[in-house]
């Protein structure tokens, strides 16, 4: 069964004078363990299509599964459990908490569900340690680098064990350096854990580095290629 | 750890958390001080009802509070008061003769109320013998002895050793008079009291109007604290079932009024001030969740329910209206209690004080009732100053939020 399962997808917004269509008729499957970039210019529909699967957005037609679960058409508190439980984000802008440390950045979403306290440091730790963090884990954002804050980023999406990871452009905010780093661990972590990924990105290292490139124009999957 | 977080938060900007914190402070500050003050206003004021005008429990003829008729009259008053000291919580009690009648000197006259005492009883009653400014209070010494207030010993243009003529009804129903030596005056501070009452000794009052001097109108009761009122005044009604028995609440309603209404005044006030602080904390997290959209946007986007992010929002806004009020509220205790012991001298507006019926060194005076109810409004304040910026928390769609 697919992890990821994207039916006759539909995003149409109200245009000042005509209708917009962001995503217009989209279907994929994405396999555990894939490692997919989905790119296209501004406008194409990728982030809509990444906030739909990610249960952030309804579609105006279609359907999605996760893991055989169609979660359009759940209500918002079924859509944010479910997201909680299964969906590990990622964000372009970091989005890490300010006032917390790493570990508690990492460790929130574990408290979110309500997991005790000696799983919640354990995870954290293993998590931390797993993305070269181990040592900077009392620190707080604001003394860390883009990279650093953005491999907290990807350890508190892993802390949830989710189903797969939704990442919106990750290293649009990354020098060169940072990029790499991050994209070594992400890579890691799929290689050896088989953590599905899902990346949105106009980065051509993170296409490079990809499994699986998917590529959308004008809300339309125009290619999609296995390397 | 939602707690913790929305703890923490209140500290990310501190210059704006000190500034509404600040004005939190001085608004529960006022609002308790002014409350305390007005509370010692209050307070000073029934004890001078109780202490100089009034006394606790009186007891009269019926009838006689609402006539004031001389007929009227307690005909064992000394077995009447013998009785009464030995009920518990009494810890005083006095006869009086009550006349109301008219006072002339050599240039004027007014209508006076003419309260006959027996001196050394009364003091035990009533602390009017504290107030004299002049002269000396009532004694064994001298006949025809007449103690007066400031207020009239200027309306009659008296003053010490003067002689006023005082004109009553005796127990023949014949009008007589009989002239008095002014040898003490009193100030209270109450000036339409010190106007209108006259004090002489039980004695020469009798002599005058032809009493036995056994018969009194009223034998007045001071108590141990002015909570045992209601429990001794039923066992002076039960020892004498024939007679009035009436506390200080019902012979002086006004003065029951007046607590209340200052309560509910105060209390208003406070909600005012609330009102007021909470326009400012509701501006300020709305300023909050302006700022912090992306993130809110990301806490949902990751799982975080609406009562959860409702709940934080929420404890925020309460944290930040209670650290505000605790720092009020404590320190307007602190000051209320220094306060408490060392007055507030409102030496200017004595007169105008005086005239109220009030005294112009006020003591402020908190409950700690009072403390605990401003706590709860601090709090109700902070919960539903949380509601609309809350509210607008949970109205962002976290797919654009986290855009912003």
């Amino acid at each position: 069964m697919s992890i990821i399962e994207i039916k006759d997808l539909h995003k149409v917004y109200d245009g000042k004078s005509l209708p917009v269509y962001a995503v217009n008729g989209i279907d994929i499957k994405i396999e555990a363990g894939e490692f997919t970039a989905v790119v296209g210019p501004s406008g194409s529909g990728k982030t809509t299509l990444l906030n739909i699967v990610g249960g952030l957005d309804e579609p105006t037609e279609g359907e999605v599964f996760i893991d055989g679960v169609k979660i359009t058409g759940l209500s918002g508190r079924e859509k944010t459990d479910f997201r909680m439980k299964n969906i590990g984000f990622v964000f372009q802008a970091y989005n890490l908490i300010p006032v917390f440390t790493a570990k508690e950045n990492v460790e929130f979403i574990l408290h979110l569900q309500g997991k005790p306290k000696a799983e919640r440091e354990k995870r954290t730790k293993e998590l931390l340690e797993a993305v070269g963090l181990g040592d900077r884990m009392d620190s707080r954002p604001n003394k860390l680098s883009g990279g650093q804050q953005q491999r907290v980023a990807v350890a508190r999406a892993l802390a949830s064990k989710p189903k797969f990871i939704l990442a919106d452009e990750p290293t649009a905010n990354l020098d060169s350096k940072s990029t790499d780093n991050l994209l070594e661990i992400m890579e890691k972590l799929n290689r050896e854990e088989n953590i599905t990924f899902l990346f949105s990105t106009h980065d051509q290292r993170v296409v490079s580095k990809a499994r699986r490139v998917i590529t959308i124009q004008d809300g339309v999957v125009v290619s999609d290629i296995r390397k | 750890m939602i707690s913790s977080f929305a703890w923490r938060n209140l500290w990310r900007n501190k210059l704006r958390s000190i500034v509404i914190i600040t004005a939190v402070t001085l608004g529960i500050f006022a609002g308790i001080f002014l409350m305390a003050f007005m509370n010692g206003m209050v307070n000073d004021r029934i004890q001078t009802i109780i202490g100089t005008e009034i006394s606790h429990i009186q007891i009269h003829r019926p009838g006689f509070v609402e006539s004031d008729l001389f007929t009227l009259r307690i005909a064992n008053a000394d077995s009447v008061v013998d009785v009464v000291k030995s009920i518990p919580n009494v810890s005083a009690a006095s006869k009086r003769i009550v006349i109301n009648s008219m006072a002339a000197s050599a240039e004027t006259g007014t209508g006076v109320k003419i309260t006959g005492v027996d001196p050394e009883s009364e003091k035990k009653v009533t602390r009017l013998y504290t107030k004299i400014i002049e002269g000396k209070y009532l004694d064994g010494t001298g006949k025809n002895s007449i103690v007066i207030g400031e207020t009239l010993a200027k309306k009659l243009k008296v003053g010490l050793k003067y002689k006023i003529i005082i004109t009553v009804q005796d127990v023949n129903n014949n009008i007589t008079g009989g002239a008095f030596r002014v040898v003490g005056i009193y100030r209270t501070d109450n000036n339409m009291f010190d106007g209108a009452n006259i004090y002489v000794r039980n004695s020469d009052i009798s002599a005058l109007t032809g009493l036995d001097g056994k018969e009194a109108h009223e034998v007045a009761i001071l108590l141990s604290n002015n909570d045992a009122t209601e429990e001794a005044g039923k066992s002076v009604a039960a020892s004498f079932p024939q007679l009035e028995v009436k506390d200080w609440l019902r012979i002086s309603p006004e003065a029951g009024y007046l607590v209340s209404a200052m309560n509910q005044y105060m209390y208003i006030f406070m909600v005012v001030i609330l009102l007021a602080l909470c326009f400012g904390i509701i501006n300020t997290m709305l300023m909050v969740i302006m700022e912090r959209v992306r993130e809110l946007g990301m806490l949902m986007a990751i799982g975080m329910n609406k009562l959860k992010v409702f709940m934080m929002i929420m404890l925020e806004t309460v944290y930040l209206s209670l650290t505000g009020g605790v720092l009020g509220i404590v320190g307007g205790y602190f000051v209320t209690r220094y306060f408490e012991h060392a007055g507030i001298n409102l030496y200017f507006w004595k007169e105008a004080f005086a005239s109220m019926g009030y005294s112009a060194m006020v003591y402020p005076v908190i409950e700690p009732g009072t403390m605990i109810i401003v706590t709860i409004m601090v709090i109700v304040t902070g919960i539903f100053s949380s509601l609309y910026p809350a509210y607008r928390a949970l109205k962002l769609n976290p797919s654009q939020a986290i855009r912003s």
